[in-house]
């Protein structure tokens, strides 16, 4: 049965209030999920303040800041900080997106950060995504040929090109799955938007030739059906991508193998 | 199970190589249910309050009785559709199979319940 309420030692309590830069004027406010797994503790959302006459626009500027001049002990995934690694995919204002494309002037009040929902914790905003990774290399992201392999590269026309385009600039971060509640009761076995979503940019790859054998694998009332079209993905998405779209291209596509 | 890899964990048992069916089914039923349902509430809607000889009267007519019979046989199948998504959604285990078969059960029941009335008041 889907559990609605957190078991007992999850549930978030309050926790520290760090204190206020001196003779800062221009403060904010920002309260984060903190969780260490060496202690045995209850998660707890601890209160930072940012002075942001010294601090970048970003969310991530912030995080930065916040681990490097007041508590080193929190811990986040960062590495490009353009929205091209995926890596600070968090939960910010509520809304799953990456903390280095979120301005601070588009949360209103105090910025709340959480990780990823539903997902495991590893530590403060690190969520586990090693079942997340697997479903998407189990949807096989690779061009799949039985011709004989080209002396030079598979052609594409331009055409078929662009198809491509709003799918492979996925980067991975998993916002999306973890936007969508089907992923979160049956994440186990629903393979969620962005597998499915790399999975259609391989089914339509007019070079892949493994067409059939893809759909095959994602004919399953859970791997595949699970989607209800909620359209949290499409709404989420830091990248303004549409797997929901991608979704019901694929299901087109298993009708018009069947009818 | 501790020792089971990541992809395993993720292949699980593999595609069922079934759903397109069930798909198909609601979204069939859908549309079907979108003409219905404007034409049962047309037709049995100035019935409402009537005596009871009036409604039988009524539905002895083919249109009506066809209309309400077709209206409540979509709609249990629809109904028993989209509830097995609901129950596979957040119920698992062989709780999940035990409501399955209970609504099943309920669907099928109540479809003929109301296709048996249904006769009665047109024969």
């Amino acid at each position: 049965m889907v559990q609605f309420t957190l078991p007992k030692n999850s549930k978030v309590q309050t926790g520290k209030t760090w204190p206020k830069p001196e003779g800062a004027k221009n403060v904010r406010k920002f309260k984060i999920y903190r969780w260490d797994p060496d202690t045995g503790d209850n998660p707890r959302v601890d209160t930072y303040f940012v002075d942001l006459d010294t601090c970048g626009p970003m969310i991530l500027d912030a995080l930065i800041k916040i681990k490097n001049e007041i508590d080193p002990t929190l811990t986040f995934r960062r590495s490009c900080r353009e929205g091209i690694c995926g890596s600070c995919a968090m939960n910010i204002d509520g809304t799953n997106t990456l903390a280095c494309l979120k301005g601070m002037d588009e949360v209103r009040g105090d910025v709340s950060i959480y990780p990823l929902p539903h997902m495991p914790v590893v530590k403060d905003l690190i969520p586990d995504l090693t079942h997340f990774y697997a479903q998407h290399a189990s949807i096989m992201p690779w061009l799949e040929t039985k011709t004989q392999r080209p002396e030079r590269e598979w052609r594409q026309s331009i055409e078929d090109r662009e198809k491509l385009d709003g799918l492979y600039e996925c980067v991975m971060c998993a916002s999306c799955s973890t936007a969508c509640p089907s992923y979160w009761w049956n994440g186990d076995k629903y393979l969620g938007p962005a597998a499915l979503l790399h999975a259609y940019r391989w089914i339509i790859d007019s070079r892949d030739e493994a067409t059939g054998e893809r759909l095959d694998d994602l004919e399953d009332p859970f791997k595949l059906y699970r989607c209800h079209t909620i359209m949290n993905c499409a709404k989420t998405c830091p990248k303004g991508l549409n797997p929901a779209k991608a979704i019901a291209e694929i299901k087109k596509m298993m009708v018009e193998r069947v009818v | 199970m501790a020792y089971m890899t990541d992809r395993k964990r993720a292949v699980g048992l593999g595609s069922a190589k079934s759903g397109t069916e069930h798909f198909w089914a609601m979204t069939k039923s859908s549309y079907a249910l979108v003409v219905l349902i404007p034409l049962f509430v047309f037709t049995f809607g100035p019935m409402l309050g009537e005596p009871h000889d009036a409604v039988a009267a009524y539905f002895a007519r083919p249109f009506p009785a066809l209309v309400a019979a077709l209206t409540i046989v979509v709609s249990f199948m629809h109904f028993k559709s989209g509830v097995q998504v609901l129950i596979e959604d957040y119920v698992g285990g062989y709780m999940r199979h035990i409501l399955i078969i209970a609504m099943t059960c309920i669907s099928y029941a109540a479809a003929a319940t109301g296709v048996l009335a249904l006769a009665r008041l047109a024969l």
